[in-house]
């Protein structure tokens, strides 16, 4: 049996990948792929919690993962329409170009 | 043991038998190992006859003969067309994205053959008993959408691309309508475990069963259900990503040889998967439809089910005319997606009215106004005319 | 460790890697994909095996077909000169590595961490059922709203504007 440091450690490592991605890619698709697979790495840490924790008879890092699903799957939706109405605007969707509010 | 549970058990003893020869380290391994290859070569042997058996009915329903060359009457067909798909060239398009295009059937094959394992086809014979069953049959499914877009996709091919949009967005748009009909058995039965579901459909008053097909919100969720699963499988008349007429063949035009014949396989083992689902959810599974037919092996009345089913699918395939991608979508979200939340009011208030005469007055009227609302409501606002014709008078 | 796990971990994180590199949007999308796929295998080797089958039905099943609906929507005409990663990547990349460092350098000093799980645990499916449809009631239905509520926002934002249909306007 693997222990809670290991499935940590792998939530870290892609969450930084998350991370990385959503700051240096350029197409705002990605940066919002990088944005779910960081939600992803912190439901993992809630799972391994569970797993390992004192109590896994009360179900709350489960729990907790469901309602993220959810609202995850909420976001999604939302951000990815309103990277096709930005795109309908402005022709593109790099997230560079997308700067008429810079002063 | 007595001849006829011997009889419904034989393929339970058989696997044990087998098991028991292996050391016990190996045992757990073999056992699966048994289930997958009893899984496989079962509905793959189904396979071959399923597609002998649509080109006869269909070509019965068309005043034609049907393949009537290759062995007696033709029943050597499917051997034939294994043999001309393994020997024909395999194209991949030079445009092509080489890796998506190999492994696109893949991605198929594989899902609708995990969806099969948790389908129970008799008693003690489901090959994968979850504690969450159905979630995991309709989770696994969700990958052939991905498949099927990797497909269009991957050819680069506009007719290919075209199929591929129009099949994922009719799968996802009837997803939703497959899953909350099944939702409403969940809520009866209590249980997300096929085997479970199959055993709260136990049990007859007099020699009729108690299917869930056999009460009013069951009978609507059944309807609503094997709709949505032609539309999933996409069968005419919800064959517009293939639609030969239109778009060549949608999707896999540009799929030829080995790869082809195993896209044929997904669609038809998926169409097998998800009419197992059916039985399993609304016929009772292997349960015996009398009372005085129980001697009768379960595994055999879960084959008899199943192949009924498929009869059905071809008798529709061979009787409606495909619709347009407008009549498609409204015909989801208008008719079906209401209805199905209304039949899972349904499914509730049955639960909560103790007097059998009440509930079965109180669902059948909820059902029927329902459907009969929904349907007016989908007809309003349409112009029918009688067709004139212009030439063919 | 157990060969399972470490499969499951490499091949999720190169998936990532992958998911965050390459440069074709819809290999990026598949790889992520495969990425979810990866997470759910590991959330059954954890014994979660409901929020694997959910992770597998919503992710896989709608979110990265969500992605591939976007990514086609939205493939402009951009040049493909242009780099896919922006031009202060080092900026982000020493950004990321750091929050790694800082998050691996805590689990490896901390102490309370390094214990095996005592007993196996099992999440029945009944169990979550009840507990969601008790304790949890109004998190479940404030979650009903604000998916009802991203529904119709999704639809109002992606719907086409005729009038608006103009030609972009010029960057000043």
């Amino acid at each position: 049996m693997t222990s809670l440091d290991a499935y940590l450690l792998f939530g870290a490592l892609l969450f930084s990948i998350g991370l990385a991605g959503a700051l240096i890619r350029r197409n705002a698709i990605i940066v919002l792929v990088g944005i779910e697979l960081m939600l992803n790495a912190a439901n993992l840490n809630f799972i391994a919690f569970w797993r390992f924790g004192p109590h896994p008879e009360a179900l709350t890092g489960i729990m907790f993962v469901l309602f993220s699903i959810g609202v995850a799957a909420a976001e999604a939706a939302v951000g990815l329409a309103l990277i096709i109405a930005v795109y309908r605007h402005y022709r593109t969707a790099n997230v560079d170009q997308i700067d008429s509010m810079k002063g | 043991m007595t001849l006829t549970e011997g009889m419904d058990q034989v393929f339970v003893l058989l696997k044990h038998w087998l098991v028991g020869l292996a050391g016990p380290h190996w045992q757990p391994l073999l056992s699966d190992l048994i289930s997958v290859a009893a899984l496989i070569a079962t509905f793959a042997t189904l396979f071959a006859v399923t597609t002998l058996l649509e080109r006869k009915g269909l070509g019965r329903m068309q005043n034609r003969f049907g393949p009537n060359r290759v062995g007696p009457c033709g029943v050597l067909q499917p051997l034939a067309d294994g043999v001309k798909a393994l020997i024909k060239e395999d194209i991949v398009p030079s445009g092509a994205d080489k890796v998506m295009h190999f492994f696109a059937p893949l991605v198929l094959v594989v899902p609708v053959f995990l969806a099969l394992a948790v389908i129970p086809v008799g008693r003690n014979m489901a090959a994968l008993d979850l504690d969450s069953g159905v979630l995991f049959f309709f989770a696994v499914g969700a990958a052939t959408e991905l498949s099927v877009f990797m497909a269009g996709w991957s050819s680069r091919n506009k007719y290919s691309l075209l199929g591929a949009m129009r099949a994922v967005a009719q799968m996802i748009s009837y997803e939703v309508p497959l899953i909350l009909s099944a939702i409403a058995v969940i809520m009866i039965a209590g249980s997300l475990s096929t085997v479970e579901i199959v055993k709260a459909q136990a049990g007859y008053s007099g020699v009729i069963p108690h299917w869930y097909v056999l009460t009013p919100w069951g009978f609507a969720a059944f309807i609503l259900f094997m709709i949505a699963a032609m539309a999933e499988s996409n069968r005419a008349p919800f064959d517009l990503p293939e639609g030969e007429s239109e778009i060549i063949a949608g999707y896999y035009t540009e799929y030829s040889g080995f790869k082809f014949a195993l896209f044929f396989l997904g669609e038809y083992v998926g169409m097998f998967a998800v009419s197992g689902m059916a039985v399993t959810l609304f016929l009772g599974g292997w349960h015996a439809p009398f009372s005085f037919l129980t001697w009768v092996p379960s595994w055999l009345w879960f084959f008899a089910k199943l192949i009924a089913l498929i009869c059905v699918f071809i008798w529709v395939r061979g009787t409606l005319p495909r619709l347009r991608l407008d009549q498609l979508m409204n015909f989801a979200w208008k008719f079906m997606l209401p209805m199905a939340l209304l039949d899972m009011l349904a499914a509730g208030l049955w639960h909560f009215i103790p007097a059998v005469s009440a509930r079965w007055l109180v669902c059948s009227a909820l059902v029927l106004g329902a459907y009969a609302m929904l349907a007016r409501g989908l007809i309003q606002g349409r112009k029918v005319a009688k067709r004139t014709y212009q030439y063919a008078e | 460790m157990s060969v399972a796990f470490f499969i499951i971990a490499l091949l999720t994180l190169l998936s990532a890697v992958a998911a965050m590199t390459l440069r074709n949007l819809i290999h990026c999308a598949l790889a992520l994909a495969f990425t979810f796929a990866g997470l759910a295998a590991a959330y059954l080797q954890l014994g979660a095996q409901f929020v694997g089958f959910v992770q597998l039905l919503v992710y896989v099943g709608a979110v990265a077909i969500l992605i591939v609906f976007a990514v086609l929507l939205t493939r402009g005409r951009e040049p493909a000169t242009q780099g896919i990663f922006s031009p202060k990547w080092p900026v982000g990349a020493a950004v990321a590595l750091g929050v790694f460092g800082t998050l691996a350098g805590l689990l490896l000093s901390s102490r309370v961490l390094h214990h095996e799980a005592a007993a196996i645990a099992q999440a029945p499916v009944r169990q979550i059922g009840e507990q969601l449809m008790t304790h949890y009631i109004v998190p479940l239905e404030v979650l009903g709203v604000l998916l009802t509520a991203a529904l119709i926002g999704a639809v109002i934002l992606a719907m086409h504007e005729r009038e608006s249909d103009s030609p972009p306007p010029s960057k000043t």
